[in-house]
């Protein structure tokens, strides 16, 4: 981060502290999107640790490793872990490096509440994996906590529930720092149908966090309320109910499974006209889709419950509100496609992660239509179905763009590029062994094996096996890619400011890496008309 | 005890460890289903089931020898079922995948035409006047809503159907409970508590050392079943006593929450060729035991059915006049 700065005259604003101070006082967009990088990698890092531990145990019928117990606080952390410990932080890591390089900022609009939001996540981070160490062990209800089951675990029930809180505190700062930098930072020309798809699908996301967090930490400290203050919001025998909790939770969880995968859209929005060498089919239809997306996420959540007992009409309202999903997904998918129809294609790392999202993402997507037709849901419903549908949307979907996006950036970040042989290496391992990983499940669930359980009949043994194999590879696999990031950013060739030929967008115009402070001076009308050619 | 024709009488014993009720087996479960699919027992093990080895071996060294998972591979699908709604998922189930198939043929039919013929390296280039078409795109939004009203229809026919608790025969009270099953049949003083059969029990125990290809129906096996009629409408009054559980058994095709605090019904009709013994699982995660609560549903004609009600509600009478404090009040953990 020492070069020049050579498209301004401004690098005597180059100044930046050095030392712890630099990360513990971080103001700078870049240095913080870095550590919720590193963040959100150390979280990945545990939570598939405690999937290995999953498939280890499942790797044959009979008790192998692990006490149920135990068990099922690896399930609960495991989902815990990857939902808020690692995807989320990731896209917000993303959104710190890209939105101001994007739209032309020279960082986020709030530079100290970004530092907040950032330094909140290791203490919470802590919170949740110590909840291991105490007595009872970590919680073992799932990451959907339903009550009364959330309320039979000893100490690390309130760790959790604390734990939470501080995440959706953090995610909540965060969201109004990116609403906020890309409402008033954008450069001048910059208007809203002009902007990046990437950054189109943070402002939307960011929405979704600052509606539907509260409402989770609510839940959250109802139960709380419930277990220690003698309130009775979810207990029975004290009037209230169960159920109340999954309808509260599941409003918050439908648009929290959009804040995992619209950011994703934005990422594969930004990789495939790149590749393609060609703009993006259909730019507007895109934006829509994405808004429509995330109104109707709001207005799903009972598919989540079709089992509870939900009267009828209630029932065809959530089947029609989800089936309504598929239209907007699907025009997004079209777009990608007809963006790639004609195109120049070639497959650079982040493309070839880019395509697999495509592919498996869209299998994620058949899987979950079939899951909204209820009465087919019955039989599905907690089941390996529903686990192979969600992995197949937020492993080969969310992670594989967070990995492309990555591979994407990596060179504008660093200045330098990576090894590309090794990184085809990563994406080949990754992309089989993730199709021997899940799709087995799906052939697990419609046979009759519930999701959660910690053992299972041997009529399931072998498509476990071939599952937990896949799993083991994949697992593996991806220790290939701090390892090619660490040899990038120490020892790579440098990398041309714009290291892809196709790209367009702000951040190619910046010279690699990216100065300090992104945009001093605004970009010229030139570049902008460069950069979104839409 | 009271046993269908020809079964065993009593095998009561103490389980393998003293879970604060009578853990029993009957011999009915395992007379039927040990011998119909050519399972035993291994005779002996560390847990302490030594007592069963003499009923167990009979069988067993033959039996083992069966392949139990050579088929395995093959189940890769939702099973057809016994109920007419069950056939019906089914159906809907395929006709979904099926529809998933064909879009899926179509729309990766046209990203690998771009991924093999619009590549850089065969010369392809790129056509950038190619940004948007509205006709295409109202095509491509029109056709799959017309896909999905397709789809939706029988669906919501089916769903309304399912619903239709209406003019049961019999209706049976379902407890979940932490971790088993209560089956109360209303009407009657007639209570059966089902949990986890005792073989399946000590061979789940971590470094059991049974091998669990050879306990019968291995997890998915229970000491008491729940016995119902063919060919008659059953409705199930299902709830909880202590956290959320679920009722499945796939062949029936029903799926209810049991939640404490609210009477959820599902109702079936098995088809009346249909008799045979239907297993499922506890499908919402209730804590420690989870894994270990499954379903067994035997069905048997109306008539042994109305006999085997019959002595086992004398059976009940004459248990709660030798005790008071009867066994068959509400369950407690
Ligand atoms: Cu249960």
């Amino acid at each position: 981060m020492d070069q020049p700065y050579e498209s301004t005259a401004h690098a005597d604003h180059e100044h930046k502290p050095h030392g712890w101070r630099r990360w513990v006082f971080a103001t700078n967009h870049k240095d913080i999107g870095t550590m919720y990088l590193i963040f959100a990698g150390v979280m990945f890092f545990l939570g598939g640790a405690a999937a290995m531990a999953i498939r280890a145990q499942l790797f044959k019928s009979g008790m192998e490793l692990f006490d149920p117990g135990v068990y099922n606080s690896l399930v609960t952390m495991h989902a815990l872990l990857m939902i808020f410990g690692a995807v989320m932080p990731a896209w917000v890591g993303l959104a710190n490096w890209m939105i101001p390089m994007q739209i032309g900022a020279p960082d986020m609009a709030l530079p100290r509440l970004n530092n907040l939001s950032f330094w909140i996540l290791p203490f919470a981070g802590t919170l949740l994996v110590s909840s291991f160490f105490v007595p009872g062990g970590a919680p073992a209800g799932g990451w959907t906590m339903y009550p009364p089951l959330m309320e039979q675990f000893g100490a690390s029930f309130p760790m959790v529930v604390f734990a939470i809180h501080l995440l959706g505190i953090s995610s909540i700062l965060g969201a109004i720092n990116i609403v906020v930098t890309i409402m008033n930072l954008r450069a001048p020309g910059m208007s809203l149908l002009r902007m990046p798809l990437f950054v189109w699908a943070w402002l939307i996301t960011a929405y979704l966090l600052i509606a539907v967090m509260p409402v989770l930490a609510g839940a959250v400290t109802m139960l709380l309320t419930d277990h220690f203050f003698g309130t009775s919001f979810f207990n029975a025998a004290g009037g209230g109910s169960p159920v109340m909790f999954m309808h509260i939770f599941w409003f918050f969880g439908h648009p929290e499974v959009y804040i995992l995968i619209l950011p994703a859209f934005g990422v594969i929005s930004e990789i495939i006209p790149t590749f393609s060498r060609k703009p993006l089919f259909g730019y507007e239809a895109m934006v829509y889709a994405t808004a429509s997306i995330a109104f109707l996420s709001f207005i799903v959540w009972g598919h989540h419950m079709f089992t509870v007992g939900m009267p009828v009409a209630a029932q065809l309202f959530f089947m029609l509100s989800t089936m309504l999903i598929a239209v907007p997904t699907g025009v997004k998918v079209f777009n990608w496609t007809a963006t790639m129809w004609r195109g120049s294609l070639s497959f650079e790392p982040p493309m070839l992660f880019a395509v697999a999202f495509l592919f498996l993402f869209t299998i994620g997507g058949f899987s979950g239509l079939m899951l909204a037709l209820v009465p087919a849901d019955y039989q599905y419903h907690g089941t390996y179905f529903v686990v192979a549908h969600f992995h197949y949307v937020l492993v080969p979907g969310a992670v594989f763009a967070i990995i492309g996006a990555i591979y994407y950036w990596l060179p504008k970040w660093s200045g330098r590029m990576y090894d590309m042989r090794l990184a085809k290496w990563h994406f080949w391992l990754s992309v089989i062994s993730v199709n021997v990983l899940f799709f087995p499940q799906h052939f697990l669930g419609l046979a009759g094996m519930p999701r959660r359980i910690a053992d299972y009949a041997p009529q399931f043994t072998d498509w476990n096996m071939v599952s937990s194999i896949g799993g083991f590879v994949f697992g593996a696999s991806q220790l290939l890619f701090p390892y090619i990031i660490w040899r990038c950013v120490r020892a790579g060739k440098p990398a041309e400011a714009r290291p892809w030929d196709g790209a367009r967008g702000l951040e190619w115009e910046l010279p690699s890496p990216a100065p300090y402070h992104s945009w001093q001076t605004p970009p010229s009308e030139a570049m902008l008309a460069h950069g979104a050619e839409h | 005890m009271n046993k269908f024709p020809g079964e065993s009488h009593d095998a009561r014993r103490r389980g393998p460890r003293d879970r604060g009720d009578e853990a029993r087996e009957d011999s009915e479960a395992r007379l039927c289903d040990c011998a119909a699919q050519g399972l035993g027992k291994r005779p002996g093990n560390r847990a302490g089931l030594g007592k069963l080895a003499g009923i167990a071996s009979i069988g067993a060294a033959a039996a083992g020898a069966l392949p139990a998972a050579a088929s395995d591979w093959g189940r890769i699908n939702l099973p057809r079922g016994v109920t007419n709604v069950s056939t019906r998922i089914y159906a809907l189930h395929m006709m979904a995948f099926w529809v998933c198939v064909c879009i899926g043929v179509v729309v990766f039919g046209v990203m690998i035409w771009s991924l093999i013929f619009h590549r850089k390296s065969r010369g392809a280039v790129p056509d950038v006047t190619l940004l948007h078409n509205t006709k295409v795109e109202v095509v491509w939004t029109a056709i799959p809503v017309l896909i999905l009203v397709g789809m939706a229809i029988p669906a919501a026919r089916l769903l309304v159907r399912i619903n239709n608790d209406t003019n049961s025969r019999l209706s049976i009270r379902v407890n979940g409970f932490q971790w088993g099953w209560q089956y109360k049949y209303v009407g009657t003083n007639v209570s059966v508590i089902s949990k986890l059969s005792m073989s399946s029990d000590a061979a789940r125990m971590l470094d059991s050392g049974i091998d669990v290809d050879r306990v019968p129906d291995y997890l998915l096996n229970v000491d008491h079943q729940l016995v119902v009629p063919v060919g008659e409408k059953i409705r199930l009054l299902i709830t909880s006593v202590d956290v959320v559980h679920s009722w499945w058994v796939p062949d029936l095709g029903v799926k209810k929450d049991a939640i404490p605090g609210f009477i959820n019904q599902a109702s079936f009709i098995i088809n009346p060729s249909k008799t045979g013994v239907y297993r499922g699982q506890c499908t919402e995660l209730c804590g420690r035991d989870h894994a270990f609560m499954p379903i067994v549903v035997r069905a048997v004609t109306p008539a042994a059915f109305r006999a085997w009600l019959k002595r086992k509600e004398a059976a009940e009478k004459e248990a709660s006049a030798r005790a008071p404090a009867s066994t068959s009040a509400a369950v407690s953990t």
